[in-house]
């Protein structure tokens, strides 16, 4: 058999149907690596280990509802919910020529930046196994780092996609919000959530985006405008002129701005220029986004309420919990136009900021974390852990803008560091190209290569 | 209405909130039917209308355009664009822990509706929502039946303008007819799609004859019918009178009707009131019509009923009671508008005492005069009675009279039914060309005379 390993989709797709190597091969390919490997990585919450139909192997993130699989959002209050239903996104898959190759771990209902609140144990960093692979989509990006699955689909509120990606050192792409269908992910904050690809090259991203974009008429917050051809327009496109907004840039981690300096030149290179920008300190971005989806959690939550799905309340773990409880008080008669309207308020305020801004920019540059994947159990030390390490994610979430967050180099510790572009409303293409050239020119530093062979 | 109480005189104030489903063809936010009544349990639903995980609502548009119309309908501010709200309560029969409905938009505001009399009563809201599901009690467990859970759902609410029953009654029962009229829902009270809720309270009056609203009201719930809403609010009127002379003072709360007893009980108070963490609901963006839309919505409103017995009145000098049930039938007022026109067109003596035959005519039918031919030649054989020769039947009386000398002597003996008999003898001869009646009258005076 051809050897595969790091292997993205596409060039699976390219051998299969070339006659290099058959479906089944890829199919107990992975399934063999995840019974070797799984088991140190807890990346996995369920595996599908029996091959139906010739498809091609895809793993989602285990908030995704599928028919006759069992989904738990990684929460033990779902603990045996088998939908009856699927996701949009798990049908768009299936009618695309893939099959689901298992649901993967995940803080539990999305709550969190590292994986650790899931009810079925964390998943660890496949480059450094005390450190955390970052979430809540931890187990896509560390199935997808590890090569335990040729490609993944996260899902995202504010980082969830970008910050693991990051982390784990693949790629990791937020498209805007309603540009793919929420219908069957298990909200977390409904105004934020956004399903994305997570890849080992900006190919399998564009193609993915191709697969699950588009208008759905069981989501009326998916937006109506078709879209474009991602994956067939990826060698196209201008050079662009990228902002860098300095409010970004607060106590980072050295490694990640020296890297961010590399990756700049490289930019440069390729013939993009830059511009110094000014956009509201993420700071703010950290209250906003706090107020607004602890509010849509708790009423998110609230259907799980003991009678329907097999398991009572008691399940529900400490930081879901802690969630309900605050977003009940910003929401209660007295607090509400404290802290729920005012911050939707500044959520305009955001908005605007950033329309200001992509009148003079067309894509803005800046790091996706301030610091690279941290040990296991330091979120502990922090009671808005997930709200801290994802600032520089949360202003593009509630703007519903899309972003691509891929790796930059290492830091000392040999793990890496990563950056994310972010566009437009709509402009999924030109961050898609943008990025492309970006791996033309350094493959992301081998990164994502090694990444694979780490895990031979 | 007014009570007389400790020697001060109290006048009910009386508002409604009345919940109507609407009557399309699927549920609010899922393509199940909204045909649930009478359906075994469980058996109208899917993951979306049973709140399963990662299921989204769609809003279905026809519900939204029938709340419109009934805006429109009641004079209702429209506003074009608006949005739904989560209200959260924790209820088996609610099964996302929220009900999507309007709070801060709703689709018509500041309304009115006339009674007969031409007072005016104010409609302060009229907003979209989803039903909820069941509970059903059964040897000792409560099962839930998602059935109901989703059906389109409108919610009217009137400031407290009645001050008696009768109006209220009148104003509820043409409600209903117009929600008939402009066909948005069957408003079966048995069947549960047209529910009510009166508030209520007591106002001392002022001696200049006005009123402060009171610092309370008593919401009233589980009732069906239009005679247990009028009960409910009697008991209360009972109870709050009651508890006033004794020097209490009524509190706000809201107290369930129990038709078997024939009372009303407490259900919660004020400070048990819920906190519903109202919040636009993110999963449907705002929904805006254009003009062009609502334009078109208005434009299928036909004209209500009460509008319509109004102009009878006006135009035909119906009476009052005439002109409502005339109206009350969608076609009964088609029908005796075409009657007339038709009349009118052949040119044919109009009078006042012709128009009040037609609408009576009509009424009486109930349902058997399809159309304006019946009415006419119904209008013609009844007045051929009436213009019947009165001699001959004064002559057939007597004829009859002189033939059946027995059946005299049995009812001045005291035989109440042999006059029966010599009114049949009399039809008989007559072939029924002659009211009964009439021929009773005669017969009687005939006897007396020849004593």
């Amino acid at each position: 058999m051809t050897d595969i390993l790091g292997l993205g989709l596409l060039e699976l797709k390219k051998l299969i149907e070339e006659k290099k190597i058959s479906y089944k091969e890829v199919f107990d390919y992975f399934i063999a690596r995840i019974k070797k490997h799984n088991p140190k990585l807890n990346a996995y919450i369920t595996v599908c280990d029996k091959q139906n139909e010739d498809k091609l192997p895809i793993a989602v993130k285990d908030n995704f509802c599928t028919k006759g699989i069992r989904t738990t959002a990684a929460s033990k209050v779902l603990d045996n919910f088998v939908p009856n239903y699927n996701a949009e996104v798990i049908d768009r898959l299936l009618a695309n020529n893939f099959s689901i190759l298992g649901k993967t771990n995940m803080d539990a209902w999305a709550h969190g930046s590292s994986t650790e609140t899931s009810d079925y144990g964390p998943t660890k960093n496949p480059w450094n196994l005390d450190h955390i692979p970052g979430g809540s989509s931890g187990g896509s990006g560390a199935v997808v780092s590890a090569y335990l699955a040729p490609a993944a689909i996260g899902s995202e509120t504010a980082g969830s996609i970008r910050q693991p990606a990051g982390w784990c050192g693949v790629i990791g792409f937020k498209p805007t919000y309603g540009r793919i269908s929420r219908f069957g992910l298990i909200a977390m904050a409904s105004s934020f959530d956004c399903p994305g690809p997570m890849t080992l090259n900006v190919q399998d991203a564009a193609y993915l985006l191709g697969v699950l974009s588009g208008q759905d008429k069981k989501d009326a917050t998916t937006v109506e405008k078709p879209p474009e051809l991602y994956f067939e327009k990826l060698a196209e496109g201008k050079k662009l002129v990228i902002g860098i907004p300095e409010e970004y840039f607060d106590n980072i981690q050295k490694e990640t701005a020296q890297n961010f300096e590399k990756s700049k030149q490289v930019f440069n290179k390729l013939g993009f220029k830059f511009k110094k920008i000014k956009l509201i300190s993420p700071e703010y971005a950290i209250s906003v986004y706090t107020i607004i989806q602890r509010a849509e959690v708790a009423s998110n939550l609230s259907r799980f309420d003991g009678i329907r799905f097999g398991n009572t309340r008691d399940r529900f773990g400490f930081e879901a919990k802690k969630r309900i409880m605050l977003g009940n008080f910003v929401l209660s008669a007295g607090y509400y136009s404290a802290f729920y309207q005012q911050a939707q308020k500044l959520r305009q305020e955001i908005k605007a900021d950033f329309a200001r801004v992509f009148s003079e920019v067309d894509l803005i540059l800046a790091p996706v974390v301030p610091s690279t994947a941290l040990k296991l159990g330091e979120f502990e030390k922090y009671p808005f852990f997930g709200e801290l390490i994802d600032k520089f994610n949360e202003p593009a979430a509630i703007a519903g803008l899309p972003a691509v967050s891929f790796p930059t180099g290492f830091d000392n510790k040999k793990l890496p560091t990563s950056l994310q572009l972010i566009g437009n409303y709509l402009d999924e293409l030109r961050l898609l190209q943008t990025l492309y050239k970006f791996q033309q020119e350094t493959n992301y530093f081998d990164v994502i290569k090694l990444g694979v062979e780490k895990w031979k | 209405m007014e009570v007389s109480i400790n020697g001060k005189k109290y006048r009910l104030v009386l508002g409604f909130e009345i919940h109507l489903e609407l009557s399309t063809k699927s549920k609010m936010f899922c393509r199940c039917s909204a045909e649930w009544f009478g359906k075994e349990p469980n058996t109208t639903v899917c993951p979306i209308c049973l709140g399963f995980p990662g299921t989204l609502p769609y809003p279905n548009k026809k519900a939204i355009e029938y709340t419109y119309k009934i805006a429109y309908a009641l004079n209702c501010n429209i506003n074009s664009e608006f949005y739904f709200d989560r209200k959260h309560y924790f209820y088996p029969d609610l099964p996302k822990g929220y009900q999507i409905t309007q709070w801060n938009k709703p689709i018509g505001f500041s309304g009115s509706l006339e009674l007969i009399s031409g007072k005016k009563i104010k409609i302060t809201r009229v907003h979209l929502e989803e039903d909820t599901g069941k509970l059903i009690h059964k040897q000792g467990k409560t099962l839930v039946d998602y059935n109901r859970a989703g059906v389109p759902l409108v919610e009217i609410v009137t400031e407290p303008d009645f001050d008696n029953l009768d109006d209220g009654k009148e104003f509820l029962e043409n409600l209903q007819l117009i929600f008939r009229r402009i066909k948005v829902s069957t408003a079966d009270m048995e069947k549960g799609s047209m529910r009510l809720e009166p508030n209520m309270s007591l106002a001392e009056v002022k001696p200049d004859g006005n009123i402060d609203l009171p610092d309370y009201k008593v919401e009233l719930k589980n009732i069906n019918s239009f005679r247990y809403a009028k009960k409910a609010v009697e008991y209360e009127i009972e109870r709050q009178t009651k508890l006033i002379k004794n020097g209490k003072r009524p509190i706000q709360e809201t107290r369930g009707y129990n038709e078997d007893k024939g009372i009303t009980v407490s259900q919660r108070k004020k400070e048990e009131a819920l906190d519903y963490r109202y919040f636009p609901e993110p999963d449907i963006p705002p929904i805006k019509f254009d003009k062009k839309e609502l334009k078109k919505i208005k434009k299928t409103l036909p004209e209500l009923p009460i509008q319509q017995a109004r102009r009878f009145i006006k135009e035909y000098f119906l009476s009052k009671d005439q002109a409502i049930i005339l109206t009350k039938k969608e076609n009964f007022g088609k029908l005796f508008e075409e009657t007339i026109k038709e009349l009118q067109q052949r040119n044919k003596g109009l009078n006042q005492e012709t128009i009040k035959q037609i609408a009576n005519l009509i009424i009486n039918s109930r349902t058997s005069l399809k159309n304006k031919n019946d009415v006419l030649k119904m209008l013609d054989d009844t007045q051929k009675k009436v213009n019947f020769d009165k001699n001959k039947i004064s002559a057939t009386v007597k004829q009859v009279l002189s033939e059946n000398q027995q059946a005299v002597a049995d009812y001045k003996n005291g035989k109440e039914s042999a006059i029966m008999f010599l009114v049949g003898q009399s039809m008989r001869k007559l072939k029924g060309q002659a009211p009964a009646e009439k021929i009773k009258e005669l017969l009687i005076s005939e006897i007396n005379k020849a004593q």
